[in-house]
């Protein structure tokens, strides 16, 4: 399962791997199911199988010699149990995933906007909270609460190998817990018809060991480098002058909410909803025509010199 | 051959009916019908076009889908060819062609003249027609409705989706629904009315019990539909915030009207379907059906439970889990009703003697077809699982399952057996049973495979997906399956026109079938039967064979009838005779009025308020013209007497 990573039949968390099992066992009966039903179709079918003349066609009309009700009643005495037990069996997983086992040991709200998501860490210290986009990092082995809240449209947060869909509805407060037991890259999607490029709305959990999850925290905090190149310097200007309309750099000039958070942008593996590979020529291509590497997007293309294009994206590439 | 002596086909009589009941030549004639027959082939030939429609649309969005990162479509018309392939299969393919098949064969199966209200079944298909017109007008602009056949709010709403393709769907749906309210009424009073003396509630076909269950349940659910639509035109607009958050409205209660309606509006597009399989699936078994009241007890319960399981649709969206758990239990309980017309036809199959004819090879593929897509069905019942099954390639393999499972065999099945009662010929067989073969193998290597894509985690409603996903190979796969089941219909569909042509005539009984329907000559006559017959069992035709009482059916009685269009009307329990019922002549009167809709709606679309005000005169004219008292043609003196 390694190769679809968003594949639910192989999970690596607390509030999926019970349904996991669930779905193994269900596929199980659902297989024998039709297994048995389906030989039982060919067999009846070939038993007695006749193409009568008309003469036998009158015999063959048989005068209610068995009634058949027996198969009723016997199929219903099997079926009847199977579909009891695995009712009990969901319920009582349902219970089992409904909520953690302990206290989240930390709390993220997370954003739905079309197309990509908005991750917010807070904190009891107002300087200490920050946001960031698509890369949502959680410490292994910790419960972590996901506050959902959608800026637009329904959407639905989904990171299969860590638990079910929840929907993020306008004017509705839904939550929904992860939980991670190795440290990785857990691809998420949206869950739910949210126009356009409901396609291209993925995200990532990056789970990490408490230590390096701690370490990341800190680094988020802190501001761009100081002393940038000149050419990255010159995109400082031209992201203040074009993009932070939308977009925030925290401790850069400007700070616009419509777009994602842009900070340390530099760590982040992809782009534009997870879309395409965070490097030089993806970043200076998406900034070049977003429309046309996500057709519909409400990316605007900005009209950039190539000289100013090419400090921009220095720019964004510097910020580590 | 049959136990009762066929009617004199020539007999007296016959003559002064011909004329009483035939339509007028020409245009106008063919435009006036009021014929159950005539509206039942026009519903079959509109829903089949309609199939054809759908069909094309989801091979476009197969071709964009056979490999990952194609761009063949824009995002836009992949939304939109989605909608309307939803759209399109869901209203107006899969219920009309039941109500096709209803139309043409509940008057014979009853051994009734025609529908109780024959000129409400001319407007139901008028408005279903241009229903479906009006739906599609807006392709011609670019603006075919895109936001799903289920039409989620906010992003149905005027500020995601201001133009022309919202609108549409939500004037378009409670335009067709007012063709399947009326429809649905006619159903429930003809079963009420008109059946032949004899024809007891226990002696209904099962079609019957189908048709009748979905169309109580149609009463109930469309105004869901109908008021949710109007809500939510009102939203766009007139500025009201029924769905609109920033307006204090909820975007959960769209879901909640939409799957009040559409969980039964989906039972109500299998019933009939398995109807069809319990109705004529033992007359290739030789024998009756095994557990006849089982299966209509088991119908009928389906569709109240039917009615329990809405929020299966929405356990992803924060209802709280008790609530979840019991509308999750339900949805594992409606699995037993199905489960006994499985058993029931099965041990139909095993007790009789099989006789392999081309229908009888749709009906026992409808039966695997439909145990997988019952089991998926299953899974997605259980709630946890369901989070993660929900909105994926899962779903999508699972209602396929069940609607061309339950709905297309049955009714390509069905098309193979009654064709030869409504145009005299014969199918052909040999084309036929190749029909069946690629369609089912073709159907199996699409559809099965989308279980894998969605377990694999492949949403639903993508226009693309990136590779490296693991659903390569599976959406190659389907993609040729869905061109090879698309072959499979072809040849049904080229089969129909050659046989309308070139099949060998048929004779009035050609399956030696057990029901009402095939003790008149093929294709029946305009006024179905010369004399209204009197049922003494489920089987007039089978019963001196199965001899289970001395009773016998009389085909030939002396309820002639012929002193105007006139049917028999019969209590509504035990069909004891009652009264004789005056029917109404062709009439223009419905053309006119569906018309007069179609102009109203239009304008309401382009919110051109004189042209809608001359649209609801047209209508109000019709209605009066309709309404207006006729003189009797015959003296009450002079009719006959029951």
């Amino acid at each position: 399962m390694t190769s679809a990573p968003l594949g639910y039949l192989a999970t690596d968390g607390a509030a999926a791997s019970p349904v996991t099992a669930l779905a193994w066992g269900l596929i199980g009966v659902s297989l024998a199911v039709i297994l048995i039903v389906g030989l039982l179709v060919v067999w009846a079918s070939l038993r007695r199988r006749g193409a009568p003349s008309q003469k036998e066609t009158d015999d063959n009309l048989v005068g209610r010699p068995a009634s058949g009700l027996a198969w009723i009643y016997g199929g219903l005495a099997i079926s009847v149990p199977v579909l009891l037990i695995s009712t009990v069996w969901s319920l009582v997983v349902l219970a089992q995933v409904m909520k953690p086992s302990a206290s989240p040991g930390l709390t993220i709200e997370v954003n739905a906007h079309q197309w990509w998501w908005e991750a917010r860490y807070d904190s009891p210290d107002p300087w200490r909270i920050f946001t960031t986009a698509n890369e949502i990092h959680i410490p292994v082995g910790v419960p972590v609460r996901i506050k959902l809240a959608s800026s637009d449209v329904i959407h639905s947060f989904w990171a299969p190998k860590l638990a079910g869909k929840m929907d993020v509805i306008p004017g509705l407060a839904n939550a929904t817990w992860i939980e991670a037991n190795h440290p990785g890259r857990y691809r998420g999607q949206c869950g739910e018809y949210c126009g356009l490029q409901h396609a291209r709305m993925a995200f990532y959990v990056v789970a990490e060991s408490p230590a390096a999850f701690a370490a990341w925290r800190a680094h988020e905090l802190e501001p761009p480098d100081a002393h940038p190149s000149p050419v990255a310097a010159r995109g400082a200007e031209v992201f203040a002058a074009r993009c932070a309309a939308c977009h925030t750099i925290r401790g850069a000039e400007g700070g616009g909410l419509v777009g994602p958070d842009l900070s340390h942008l530099a760590e982040r593996e992809t782009l534009a909803g997870a879309m395409i590979p965070n490097d030089r020529s993806h970043l200076d291509a998406w900034i070049r025509d977003p429309q046309g590497v996500k057709p519909g997007a409400l990316m605007p293309a900005v009209r950039l010199t190539q000289a100013d294009r090419g400090g921009l994206v220095a720019y964004l590439e510097s910020l580590k | 051959m049959a136990d009762v002596a066929l009617p004199d086909l020539n007999g007296e009589g016959s003559g002064a009916l011909q004329g009483l009941w035939q339509a007028k030549p020409g245009v106008l004639g063919w435009l006036a019908s009021v014929d159950h027959k005539e509206i039942g082939k026009r519903y079959i030939i509109t829903a089949f076009l309609f199939l054809v429609i759908g069909g094309l649309e989801a091979e476009m969005m197969r071709l964009q889908l056979a490999r990952p990162n194609q761009t063949l479509l824009t995002p836009e018309q992949y939304n939109q060819l989605f909608t309307m392939h939803g759209v399109t299969m869901i209203f107006l393919y899969a219920l009309p062609m039941l109500s096709g098949f209803s139309n043409f064969l509940w008057p014979l199966l009853l051994g009734s003249r025609d529908m109780a209200f024959p000129r409400l079944n001319a407007l139901s298909y008028w408005v279903y027609l241009f229903a479906g017109v009006f739906i599609y007008s807006t392709v011609l602009i670019g603006q075919a409705p895109d936001a799903g056949w289920f039409n989620y709010t906010p992003l149905s709403g005027k500020e995601y989706d201001p133009g022309a393709n919202i609108d549409v769907f939500a004037l378009g749906m409670i335009f067709l629904g007012v063709s399947t309210t009326v429809g649905a009424l006619n159903f429930v009073v003809t079963l009420m009315r008109t059946r032949a003396p004899g024809m007891s509630v226990n002696r209904l076909p099962i079609i019957i019990w189908g048709t009748l269950t979905a169309s109580v349940a149609n009463l109930f659910a469309v105004p869901a539909l109908s008021a949710a639509c109007l809500l939510l035109w009102l939203d766009r607009g007139f500025g009201m915030h029924f769905f609109d958050p920033a307006g204090g409205g909820q975007p959960l209660l769209w879901q909640h009207l939409f799957w009040i309606f559409g969980h039964p509006w989906v039972y109500a597009l299998v019933l009939p379907a398995m109807g069809i399989v319990s109705d004529a699936l033992p007359v290739f078994c030789r024998r009756p059906l095994v557990g006849y009241t089982a299966v209509a007890l088991a119908t009928v319960t389906t569709m109240v439970v039917g009615f329990g399981v809405w929020v299966h649709h929405m356990f992803a969206t924060g209802i709280p889990p008790l609530a979840i758990a019991f509308f999750g239990a339900a949805s594992m309980v409606i699995a037993i009703p199905s489960a006994v017309a499985v058993f029931a036809w099965i041990a139909t199959i095993w007790t009789g003697r099989p006789v392999f004819k081309t229908p009888f090879l749709y009906f026992a593929g409808f039966i695997a077809l439909f145990v997988i897509g019952g089991v998926s069905g299953f899974m997605t019942g259980a709630v946890p699982l369901d989070w993660q099954l929900t909105d994926t390639y899962f779903v999508v393999a699972h209602l396929h399952y069940v609607l061309l499972g339950i709905n297309v065999f049955p009714v390509i099945g069905g098309l193979y057996y009654w064709f030869p009662k409504a145009v005299g010929r014969m199918m052909n067989e040999r084309l036929g049973r190749w029909s069946f073969w690629v369609s089912f193998i073709g159907f199996n290597l699409a559809f099965f495979p989308m279980h894998i894509s969605g377990l694999l985690g492949m949403p639903r409603r993508v226009y693309t997906y990136g590779a490296h996903l693991g659903w390569d190979a599976t959406n190659m796969i389907t993609s040729v399956g869905s061109v090879i089941f698309a072959a499979g219909v072809g040849l049904t569909l080229i089969n129909l026109v050659v046989s309308r042509y070139r099949g060998a005539p048929a004779g009035p009984n050609p399956w030696d079938g057990s029901t009402l329907e095939w003790s008149v000559p093929s294709p029946p006559p305009p006024y179905n039967f010369r004399r209204i017959p009197i049922i003494a069992s489920r089987h007039p035709l089978w019963e001196a064979r199965l001899n289970e009482s001395p009773e016998r059916s009389v085909l030939d009685s002396d309820l002639a009838l012929d002193h105007g269009r006139e049917t028999i009307s019969t209590t509504s329990l035990d069909a004891e005779a009652d009264s004789i019922l005056k029917m109404p002549d062709d009439s223009l009167a419905p053309l006119i009025l569906g018309l007069g809709l179609t102009v109203l709606f239009f304008a309401l679309l382009w919110r051109a308020w004189w042209p809608a005000g001359a649209g609801l005169a047209i209508c109000v004219a019709a209605v009066a013209f309709w309404l207006a008292p006729t003189a009797d043609p015959v003296p009450a003196k002079e009719r006959a007497r029951g």
